[in-house]
């Protein structure tokens, strides 16, 4: 009851103080509303902070998951990039390698021998040497080519010494067929010297009475230049080389003028020379007896083989009356057709002995010259001497 | 008057043509009195002796027309112009053998000056009785009318096909198997002159058989036939290579070798003139000559020659090395190179030098290895003089460019690079820089220096060439060419 009290005691001021203590409120109600929104927006702020706070940290997990999902994916797209591009340079390297070799192989085997090439220069150069040499050993009589590297070659490269080796072996050929015929010609030219020798010593032949210098009694056998000597036909001289002067004939003897004046001399006489003494003969004299005209008698003025040489002189003017050269035959014998048998006598190869092979031997091979001998009839010498004695016996008056 | 009065004036007019005939055909002899024998009218005397009832009247006769048409071709045409060839043709295929040697020398003498003379000649049907000469027995006969279809085949291919439709070359084959050595001259020199003109006319020679024929009378002592068989031989095998198989199956090689080593020019001079023809058809062709030492006898030939028999030899080698660097290689190897240089530099004519210069391109355009062997022996700059030397012909002065240009293109040696920095013109000179940054370039990469290029007189190639060799030159070349190139770039 004492509340109750104290309660009535103050209810009047209760509705004093509650209105006054609304309205001392008052002007803190604004602010604190103002204070209470600002608080309730800061929490607001803070919550809804809070909560967008929460949904980014959710968030990012999502993402974080979905990025590293996306990157392994992306990774393993690089790894097998990584991967193929790795073979590839793996296949390319190893290609390479095949190729390099493969390509080497090819080319020495089949499209160029370094070797081969090698050694075709170098029996090029071997077999030009032996050519340039050959030339000049050629009057050496000796062909060196060196066999051992052609050998070697032939072994180990069969196709290209073929053509060098035929080339050598006819370049062989041709020296041996060159020293062949310088030995046949010097054998010739000695024959020639030794058959001059005999011909020249063919005195020393010995005869019946008297042995030669070869055919020693005090030895077995005569020498071989005794055999030698037999055989050799006789050296004749040599006759003195006489200069074709301009040949003139008996009757123009007298027409060149030189050969009527003195004789001169290419040496002049001495100035001093002592005239020489003496009653002197008249010059035209002297000259017309000097040179006198050759009076040839019929003897020396013909030719010996007169007779013949006038019948070819003959011969020859007939045939230039001739229209035709064949001979003419007779119409006679146009018929006579009939082919001509000749006898037994004619037909055999035995005909009959001539004279002269049965009453003459000959010899040929010791004949000194070719022509035989011939008949030249003498002519007679009283003819010339017609008119030209001095005596005048025995002519008509 | 009696009848010996009246023979003794024919005696006398027979003795007076007679002298008169024999006295002109001496003084045709000198050509002194030629002059003087035409305008005399000679001619027409001749003539009508020709037709003479006296054998020896005719045969001087003959031989005197054909001393006068032998000296020049007026008289020739006059001989024509007169009508004596019908009445010639004509006799010689009845007459005796002295006649027949006058006629065919008569024909060969209007034949000889000129192809419209020989198309006379073959009109008047001269060809059909020479052939039939050709089958006499004496060998005169067959000389004199082998020489007269010499002379006519040898101006054109219409006048030899003339010659080998009338059946000659058959006869001729048959000409040269004769022991005599001026009838076998004369019939080798009538087929090397019908077989030059055409691959047909070469080949109907071929059929005859006339290779085997020359090819064993190669070894023969006489020059002069040696010099007429390698010619005919050399005129068969130039025009394909097929006929130049044939020659070769003839078994020419190594003889043919022995005839590089005569003493007479021309015989050298024709040896080389086949084997060059037969060497530049193919490479296998080449390559039998290489194998048969065929190079070092040329090479040798050379040596031994001067002038123009030196021609063939070199343009063999030409030809051998311009078919495969192994062939160069072996030209090489048998020391070809110093003797070209050597007639590059000796010789006076302006194309032998030319064919030098050819040559030695050829040779050294391969490969670095002959560029080298070539470069060593100090040709380029002989090379270089002839081209820019003012007296040099323009075809000397062209092969030598193309030599020059071949040679620096392959060339690595640089000792023999380095003169020419100094005194080329820049058309070679981009070659030689070209050529020089090739070199160093790859050498010296890790080197760091600047690049400097001015400006550009230097056309562009030049620059960019000196852009790459710039950063490398300078301490591997010597201090001279050092101040050269910065001279150059100076400009």
């Amino acid at each position: 009851m004492a509340t109750l009290a104290r309660l009535q005691a103050r209810s009047s001021t209760v509705g004093n103080q509650y209105y006054f203590r609304n309205s001392v409120v008052d002007p803190f109600r604004k602010k604190e509303n103002d204070a209470a929104v600002k608080i309730q927006s800061w929490f607001r702020g803070c919550q809804v902070r809070s909560y967008i706070r929460h949904l980014n940290r959710i968030v990012t997990i999502i993402q974080k998951w979905w990025r590293s999902f996306l990157g392994r994916k992306q990774y393993q797209l690089t790894v097998q990039v990584a991967y193929y591009t790795m073979m590839m340079n793996l296949y390319n390297a190893m290609a390479v390698r095949i190729q390099r070799r493969w390509r080497g192989y090819r080319v020495r085997k089949y499209l160029f021998n370094y070797y081969y090439l090698k050694e075709y220069l170098k029996v090029v150069s071997e077999t030009n040497d032996a050519i340039r040499t050959s030339f000049v050993r050629q009057k050496e009589r000796k062909l060196v080519i060196p066999n051992c590297l052609l050998a070697h070659c032939f072994n180990h490269y069969p196709t290209i010494s073929t053509d060098l080796w035929s080339a050598r072996k006819a370049l062989e050929e041709f020296a041996e067929m060159k020293e062949r015929e310088e030995k046949k010609a010097n054998l010739e030219r000695e024959e020639k010297k030794r058959d001059y020798q005999a011909r020249k010593m063919h005195y020393l032949l010995s005869t019946k009475q008297i042995p030669g210098i070869y055919n020693s009694p005090f030895r077995k056998e005569p020498d071989p230049w005794e055999l030698q000597l037999q055989k050799a036909k006789p050296l004749t001289h040599r006759r003195p080389k006489v200069k074709q002067k301009d040949s003139t004939s008996l009757t123009d003897w007298l027409a060149c003028t030189s050969t009527r004046s003195f004789p001169r001399s290419e040496i002049l006489p001495p100035i001093n020379r002592k005239q020489c003494q003496g009653p002197f003969r008249d010059i035209t004299e002297v000259l017309e007896q000097r040179y006198r005209p050759l009076e040839p008698t019929l003897r020396v003025a013909e030719p010996i083989d007169e007779l013949k040489l006038a019948r070819e002189e003959l011969r020859r003017e007939e045939w230039l009356q001739n229209v035709n050269d064949n001979m003419f035959l007779p119409f006679s014998s146009y018929h006579k057709n009939e082919k001509y048998i000749p006898s037994m006598h004619l037909s055999s190869k035995y005909g009959p002995v001539s004279y002269k092979e049965q009453f003459r031997s000959e010899n040929p091979k010791k004949w000194i010259c070719d022509k035989d001998f011939q008949t030249v009839l003498p002519s007679f010498e009283l003819f010339s001497k017609y008119g030209k004695l001095y005596s005048k016996a025995g002519q008509i008056v | 008057m009696s009848q010996r009065q009246v023979l003794q004036v024919f005696e006398q007019y027979q003795k007076a043509r007679t002298q008169f005939v024999q006295m002109v055909a001496e003084l045709a002899t000198r050509p002194q009195n030629i002059e003087t024998l035409q305008n005399a009218g000679v001619m027409s005397l001749l003539r009508t002796l020709l037709l003479d009832v006296v054998p020896t009247i005719q045969q001087t006769a003959a031989l005197a027309l054909g001393r006068l048409a032998n000296y020049n071709d007026d008289l020739a045409e006059a001989v024509v112009k007169c009508d004596i060839l019908p009445q010639l043709v004509y006799s010689l295929a009845e007459q005796n053998r002295f006649y027949k040697k006058a006629a065919a020398f008569v024909l060969r003498a209007v034949g000889k000056h000129s192809p419209q003379l020989a198309q006379a000649i073959v009109d008047c049907g001269a060809l059909d009785t020479l052939v039939i000469c050709l089958e006499d027995f004496d060998p005169g006969v067959k000389e004199a009318a082998a020489w007269a279809l010499r002379y006519i085949a040898r101006h054109n291919a219409e006048l030899s096909q003339a010659v080998v439709d009338a059946g000659a070359v058959p006869l001729l084959v048959l000409c040269i198997q004769e022991p005599e050595i001026a009838l076998k001259r004369i019939a080798a020199s009538a087929l090397s002159d019908i077989a030059k003109h055409s691959p047909e006319l070469a080949q109907t020679v071929v059929d005859a058989g006339a290779v085997a024929h020359l090819a064993q009378m190669i070894l023969n002592p006489d020059a002069k036939l040696k010099h007429q068989i390698l010619s005919a031989l050399s005129q068969v095998s130039k025009h394909s290579v097929d006929l130049a198989e044939m020659v070769v199956e003839a078994e020419i090689f190594p003889v043919v070798l022995t005839c590089l080593k005569d003493k007479d020019e021309y015989v050298k001079k024709n040896a080389s003139t086949l084997i060059r023809e037969i060497a530049k058809h193919t490479p296998e062709l080449s390559q039998l000559v290489v194998n048969a030492g065929g190079v070092a006898a040329v090479i040798d030939c050379i040596g031994s020659c001067k002038g123009n028999t030196r021609l063939p030899g070199i343009m063999m080698l030409g030809y051998v090395a311009a078919h495969s660097e192994n062939l160069a290689m072996a030209v090489i190897i048998s020391k070809g190179v110093p003797q070209l240089s050597v007639c590059l530099s000796e010789e006076p004519e302006d194309h032998i030098k030319a064919a030098a210069a050819w040559a030695l391109g050829q040779i050294g355009r391969h490969t670095p290895e002959h560029a080298r062997a070539v470069a060593v022996t100090n040709t380029l700059p002989v090379l270089l003089s002839l081209y820019m030397s003012t007296e040099s012909s323009e075809d000397l002065q062209v092969k030598s460019k193309k030599a020059i240009k071949n040679i620096l293109q392959k060339c690595t040696y640089l000792p023999a690079l380095e003169p020419f920095l100094y005194d080329a013109p820049p058309n070679i000179l981009k070659h030689v820089v070209g050529q020089f940054s090739k070199v160093l370039y790859p050498l010296c990469q890790n080197v760091d220096f600047e690049i400097r290029c001015e400006a550009s007189i230097i056309p562009l190639d030049i620059q960019i060439h000196f852009c790459r060799g710039w950063t490398a030159i300078n301490h591997l070349i010597t201090e001279q060419s050092y101040i050269l190139i910065l001279k150059f770039t100076a400009e």
